[in-house]
């Protein structure tokens, strides 16, 4: 048995690394997902809008954790080999952060105004175009808090993945406390990390969208 | 050949039918004022030309081309004609530059280099070019107004649709935008105005049209229509617009 020391606050702060990379991934890859998400969720053609729907229904309809176990599991198993945790991981955290992204600037796409489409249909540029120089700045914006604020969702969500085994923040301050038995020291320590984090976030959020109020 | 052919167009919005059998021809340079009671049609038969509503039956035609709403061409057509609406429509996030030159830049009209130029030409024309650089919410209702007066222009159209341009602004700014649409008819460009403004449709159109029920009512040189309305219902639609 040993004593809580500076190594093992290094051994943390070194665990939040792969909470960073996790929650980076998460964005990397759930963004473009989750933009495809939210314009299909806005198309005007029925099968897209359809298909979109059943995916956010039943990615939000699970709880994240139920979403790690069966992609740690069922991965491996559909692959039909051994996965790395990471993979398996990330996977289920694109899908979790994808159905909140698609659902948050679906409703961004959804706040512009209709008249925003007809003049730019009517300048005679490509429905793409529209979106990409008109519509789809102008949603980010009006999306830009509610994003910051799933982001700290998604920082607090990867402490689920300390239990499939994955070392991050929780899991390392497990392993600590285990090794010294002193619970509390290292689990606040641990909180304390996630707010120090999150709190910026937050504030950065709260700023947004004071602004966005501001100008509208 | 005529710019624009309508032939029997009718347009129903559910189970109201607005537009019942529109027929009206216009020839390259022609200022046709369209007027009528609100609930006329006037303004669905603007959408209908370029397309932003579909309709039912009859046919549109541009310089002899069909217009339809699932047709290929139809940003191509869009690109030949320009519309102002009544409640502006400037994109709010964009400088007033590129409100001005996204559609004439992503067509590969003009080139990124000379788009500045581009600009500062079309708002000259709108005596805008001042503002070059603000954000269409630092500017008046009538500024805003001149502003896609001059997004339009930018794109050299052949026919420019005016869908109550002047009638969501307050009324010591309708005059300047007035101002401009006149000196635009003066310039030789096709314009189709639905308006509230009589005196406006009496001196600037070579054409006026009086809407009613969907359908052409009465249309003529507006001098004569105005002097010696053909019927009843015109009549009575110049003494209300005169007790206004």
């Amino acid at each position: 048995m040993r004593a809580f020391s500076g190594s093992d606050l290094i051994y943390l702060l070194y665990a939040l690394q792969w909470t960073v990379a996790l929650v980076v991934i998460a964005l990397a890859m759930g963004a473009p997902l989750g933009l495809a998400l939210a314009l299909m969720r806005t198309s005007r053609r029925r099968l897209p809008r359809y298909i979109a729907m059943v995916f956010i229904e039943v990615v939000q309809g699970v709880p994240l954790l139920g979403l790690l176990v069966f992609f740690y599991f069922g991965v491996p198993l559909l692959a039909g080999r051994e996965v790395a945790p990471v993979i398996a991981v990330s996977i289920a955290f694109t899908a979790y952060s994808a159905s909140f992204l698609g659902q948050i600037w679906r409703g961004g796409i959804e706040a512009v105004k209709g008249t925003q489409w007809d003049a730019a249909a009517c300048l005679g540029i490509t429905k793409w175009q529209q979106f990409r120089y008109v519509i789809g700045p102008q949603a980010f914006r009006m999306s830009l808090p509610p994003t910051v604020g799933l982001l700290v969702q998604l920082i607090k969500g990867t402490s689920l993945v300390s239990i499939v085994g994955f070392v991050e923040l929780t899991r390392a301050g497990q392993i600590i406390s285990a090794a010294t038995f002193q619970p509390l020291l290292v689990y606040s320590c641990v909180a304390v990390i996630y707010f120090s984090v999150c709190l910026p976030l937050t504030h950065w959020a709260r700023a947004l969208e004071g602004r966005l109020n501001g100008a509208a | 050949m005529a710019l624009l052919e309508i032939a029997n167009v009718r347009k129903s919005f559910g189970s109201l039918e607005v537009l019942k059998g529109v027929s009206l021809t216009v020839e390259p340079g022609e200022i046709i004022a369209i007027v009528g009671r609100s609930g006329s049609g006037k303004s669905t038969l603007l959408r209908c030309i370029n397309a932003l509503e579909g309709i039912n039956s009859g046919e549109i035609r541009f310089r002899g081309e069909p217009v339809r709403q699932n047709m290929k061409n139809l940003r191509l057509l869009r690109q030949r004609m320009g519309i102002v609406f009544q409640s502006f429509n400037l994109f709010p996030h964009l400088k007033v530059e590129r409100n001005v030159t996204l559609a004439p830049v992503l067509t590969g009209k003009v080139s990124k280099a000379d788009a500045r130029e581009l600009a500062l030409e079309v708002l000259t024309r709108v005596g805008l070019s001042e503002k070059i650089d603000a954000f269409p919410g630092q500017l008046s209702g009538g500024q805003q107004q001149r502003v896609a007066i001059a997004r339009c222009l930018a794109m050299s159209p052949e026919l420019m649709l005016f869908d109550e341009a002047t009638s969501a602004l307050d009324p010591e700014l309708v005059g300047e935008v007035l101002r401009v649409i006149e000196d635009m008819a003066r310039n030789d460009l096709t314009m189709i105005l639905v308006t509230h403004e009589m005196n406006f449709a009496r001196n600037v159109s070579t054409r006026l049209i009086f809407m009613n029920e969907g359908m052409v009512w009465e249309q003529g040189p507006p001098a004569e229509l105005f002097a010696n309305p053909k019927t009843e219902e015109f009549a009575s639609f110049i003494r209300a617009t005169k007790q206004a």
